[in-house]
């Protein structure tokens, strides 16, 4: 059981269930990733992307049904999960009921055969870190929902291992405790410097937290980048989509020039920058409802024209719909305070208006 | 919900009312024969208060009767949730395999200890196929006797016993979070040591319980062991001794100073296993969300 | 779950378990098959086999043990304690699910007793008080009887039924101007009836094979079929054994008819399993 290692590499990883009537289905579908020493990955997708799958494939909890996992040079996917020597933070922390807190966090230690002088330090050394100390005799259930949390981080790790495996960690925390509970994990990285892949389906949490995000869907990945990137270059439609851009438009293709396209239907012309080859007539236009801006100005290039139908108010900015004469419903964060049935000019730079191809994983 | 009402008392819920029958029903037809026949105990045809506890304890064909229902009871106990444990913690995952088992298992309980015992003396009987099967085989010659003793009724005993403690004990076990057994595997722990570590200390009151509830069932034996066993003797069980007081003797107030006999080293035991659970964990079995 | 080896002592752990299970499975497979054959046999004295094969003994054992009479005491004697454990059963049931009070849990503790104590131990105080109230040797005494196990039991499978209904359910109904009676009738009884469903059928199986509290309440004309068998068995010296066992294929006929029909609406274990189909809190 290595304590460090410079990669762990997921070759074409395959997870498939029994799905029904009898037909197999992948959970997982050839996920290739090589996570370095000391990286922070974040799986993210909607439910059943397979990111739970992958996480359980790296533990052991699930076998294979195709592909390798490799540690350096060891092939660790025929382990069980007892000798992989990875950390779990599972999304209801499995904290052991009926072990104090200290027994739950040792018992890692316990089980590797470490002496029973040397548990004690070590787990209290974890507490520490996690900022738990006091608590040590107290049973899980005598805890809150936030504390329990950090018991589950403490306990994965104070084995010290390499790599570090979260589940939604924080999808049963309220909002505040969330925020707070995300700063803890990103500063306890940080401290230890250990891997860590990590499960979620909030993008904000991936945002904040990962150095690369892995964006997956049914199963197959999508894109995998640093969070920069997947949020101002969505790989495909299904990414854009997932990442908050709201504002999806089936134009028809005018002309294409490189990488520019310009589109148009109705009364909206757009030119936009293509992400991907387009092929037939039409495509799709994905912006953020944070790039388009509302303007007074005629001679704003590259505008809608439209009215407003309802305003969301939000404290620094309002959500505002915007309606064009052709129905076209579109998503604007303004700052500009705009009254309802106002007519608008909603103005998106060229380079912030992402042209996917039609029917591209809706 | 009765509503709290701000100013006035909550008026009388009528609903409650719909618990009446039940609870008369009880307090009428168990607790008052319970009662009346502790007191009919103290009533004996002669001697005093505790005439027929005395009569009991000095009578040779009844004290020993204890000893005896324990010989049997005990064993079976022991056999029926220390074989349970371990297949019902093999059938821990819900898989169609599981179901069929506890389909089949749940035939001999249904079927009832007298069919059991009849269908006992047919089939290991001295003459039955299980004993010329083993004479075949070699394994033991001459006609087998199991039935009409001892045996007979340890085995009655366990056929009817084991499906109801495997149940029970798969019901415990089902209801332990699976997450928890992952987790510990994450940590290091293989198989064996996440039954003994996890498992074990979690379902040591259920499997208590269970102990309890198996054993009372086999202290009771009562068909079995007159038809299987040899009532005159070796297998008179207490609650041969309780009938023949009332039934053949007419005797009620015996009667029921033996049920209650019957009913205190019940307690006794079943005390003594759940003062032994104190010294495990009693606390929730789902995994730690608060 | 786990990519690995197995040990060969992990194989041969398993293999000891399914063996045990193995040979306990067979060997009741052949004790109900036994008697089986031995209520077609003609003759059978120690051989594999019966010298030849009849019916005759069913037709005999239902003359001898007056198996019509029997039947019918069963049937009545089943459907009445089914039905009264039902009637005094679900309302308490509700009740208990529903509403809390002073005294909740001695309540709870009175109705889990009689199935906690064995049938002969409180069954002996019972038929004293029933001889005294007449009552005992009358087919009226063992439906009391029976029914002291199965009112409870009733209540135990229901009370977990009744508290997964939405409460909500009820408040609407009568926010839309439902009474008490009707809301019932019209919401709760449609959304109870897998669980009443199941309950009866639980109980009925139960009672068919209980032994004990027909056996110490029962008169010579009021005998259920399990009581009958045993009396049967018991002069079986007199009596040749197949006609025996013919009755005892009744018996178990009846019992399997039923079973086969509960298990198509109920799990097994809650057949047997006195605790309720849910993750435990101990």
């Amino acid at each position: 059981m290595k304590h460090d290692f410079q990669e762990l590499k997921l070759d074409r990883v395959t997870r498939r269930f029994a799905g029904a009537g009898g037909n197999a289905f992948a959970a997982l579908n050839e996920l290739t990733l090589t996570i370095r020493r000391g990286e922070f990955i974040a799986l993210l997708g909607p439910s059943g992307c397979g990111k739970s799958t992958a996480l359980n494939c790296i533990a052991g909890l699930l076998p294979l049904s195709g592909g390798n996992i490799w540690l350096d040079d060891e092939r660790i996917d025929t382990l069980p999960p007892e000798r992989r020597g990875f950390g779990m933070v599972f999304q209801n922390y499995a904290l052991f009921p009926h072990m104090s807190v200290e027994r739950n966090v040792g018992f890692g230690l316990r089980m590797r055969g470490v002496r029973a002088a040397d548990v004690a330090p070590r787990v209290a050394r974890a507490l520490k870190l996690v900022q738990l100390v006091g608590q040590e005799h107290k049973l899980p259930g005598q805890l809150s929902g936030g504390q329990q949390q950090r018991v589950a981080i403490a306990r994965a790790i104070v084995i010290e291992p390499p790599l570090i495996l979260m589940d939604e960690p924080l999808s049963n925390l309220d909002a505040k405790l969330r925020l707070e509970t995300r700063s803890e994990i990103r500063r306890i990285h940080r401290e230890l410097g250990r891997s860590t892949v990590y499960v979620t389906h909030d993008q904000d949490e991936a945002l904040s937290l990962a150095d690369r995000i892995v964006v997956m869907k049914d199963g197959v990945v999508q894109q995998i980048a640093s969070p920069q990137e997947v949020y101002t270059q969505p790989a495909n439609l299904a990414v854009a989509r997932f990442m908050g851009y709201r504002n999806v438009l089936e134009l028809g293709i005018e002309r294409q020039d490189g990488d520019r396209v310009v589109l148009s239907r109705d009364d909206i012309r757009l030119a936009g920058v293509r992400k991907q080859p387009l092929s037939g007539g039409s495509a799709c236009v994905a912006i953020r409802p944070e790039e388009l801006t509302v303007d007074a100005g005629a001679d704003a290039a590259n505008s809608i024209v439209g009215r407003v139908d309802n305003i969301e108010y939000g404290g620094r900015d309002s959500l505002v719909a915007v309606t064009t004469r052709s129905g076209v419903l579109l998503h604007v964060r303004s700052h500009v305070p705009v009254a309802i049935g106002q007519e608008v000019r909603v103005h998106v730079p060229v380079e912030r208006a992402l042209v996917y191809p039609q029917g591209g994983s809706a | 919900m009765t509503t709290s009402g701000a100013v006035a008392r909550a008026p009388f819920d009528r609903s409650l009312l719909l618990i009446v029958p039940a609870a008369a029903f009880m307090l009428l037809l168990f607790v008052y024969p319970f009662l009346y026949g502790l007191a009919l105990s103290f009533e004996p045809k002669e001697g005093g208060a505790l005439g027929n506890y005395r009569h009991f304890f000095t009578t040779d064909n009844l004290w020993p009767t204890i000893w005896t229902t324990l010989r049997l009871a005990l064993p079976a106990t022991l056999i029926n949730v220390g074989i349970g444990l371990p297949i019902a913690y093999k059938m821990r995952v819900k898989t169609r395999y599981q179901r069929w088992v506890t389909t089949l298992l749940v035939v001999p309980i249904t079927l009832g200890t007298v069919l059991i015992a009849e269908g006992m003396l047919t089939y290991f009987g001295p003459r039955g196929w299980l004993s010329q099967t083993l004479q075949v085989l070699h394994i033991y010659d001459g006609p087998i006797r199991l039935t009409h003793n001892y045996w007979g009724v340890l085995i009655s005993l366990v056929i009817s016993g084991f499906p109801f403690a495997f149940l029970l004990i798969l019901s415990y076990i089902t209801g332990i979070d699976p997450v928890l057994s992952r987790a510990a595997s994450t940590l290091g722990a293989n198989p064996a040591a996440q039954f003994r570590h996890i498992y074990l200390p979690l379902l040591a009151p259920g499997l208590a319980m269970c102990f309890c509830l198996a054993f009372v069932q086999a202290f009771s034996v009562f068909p079995s062991a007159v038809l299987l066993g040899s009532p005159a003797g070796p297998t008179r069980v207490i609650s041969i001794a309780a009938y023949e007081a009332a039934f053949e003797q007419y005797d009620y107030s015996l009667a029921s100073a033996i049920a209650m006999i019957m009913g205190f080293v019940q307690l006794a035991v079943v005390a003594a296993v759940l003062g032994l659970r104190n010294f495990f964990y009693r606390g929730p079995v789902t995994g730690g969300k608060g | 779950m786990n990519p690995g080896a197995r040990t060969w002592l992990d194989r041969a752990w398993r293999g000891l378990l399914l063996g045990l299970m193995t040979l306990f499975v067979v060997n009741v497979g052949f004790m109900i098959a036994a008697v089986a054959t031995s209520s077609f046999a003609r003759r059978w004295l120690g051989t594999w086999l019966p010298d030849g094969w009849t019916v005759t003994w069913y037709t005999s054992a239902w003359k001898e043990f007056q198996l019509d009479w029997v039947l019918w005491v069963t049937v009545e004697v089943v459907f009445a304690v089914v039905g009264l454990a039902l009637l005094i059963g679900v309302p308490a049931a509700y009740t208990l699910a529903r509403r809390n009070f002073v005294g909740k849990k001695a309540l709870m503790l009175l109705f889990l007793l009689p199935l906690m104590v064995p049938p002969i131990t409180y069954g002996i105080p019972l038929a004293t008080v029933l001889y005294k109230a007449q009552l005992a040797g009358t087919i009226y005494g063992v439906i009391l009887a029976n029914l002291i196990p199965a009112a409870p039991f009733v209540i135990l499978v229901m009370t977990p039924f009744i508290e997964q209904i939405d409460p909500n359910l009820e408040s609407a109904a009568r926010v839309f101007g439902a009474s008490t009676a009707r809301m019932f009738w019209h919401v709760l009884v449609p959304l109870l009836a897998p669980g009443i469903l199941a309950a009866s059928l639980l109980v009925l199986v139960r009672t068919i094979a209980l032994f004990e509290l027909t056996f110490l309440t029962a008169g010579p004309d009021s005998q259920t079929l399990v009581v009958a068998l045993y009396y049967a068995v018991f002069a079986a010296g007199v009596r040749a054994p197949q006609s025996v066992d013919a009755m005892a294929m009744i018996y178990m006929g009846v019992t399997l008819v039923w079973l086969l029909i509960a298990l198509r609406f109920v799990n097994p274990t809650q057949l047997v399993s006195r605790v309720k189909e849910q993750p435990l809190t101990v």
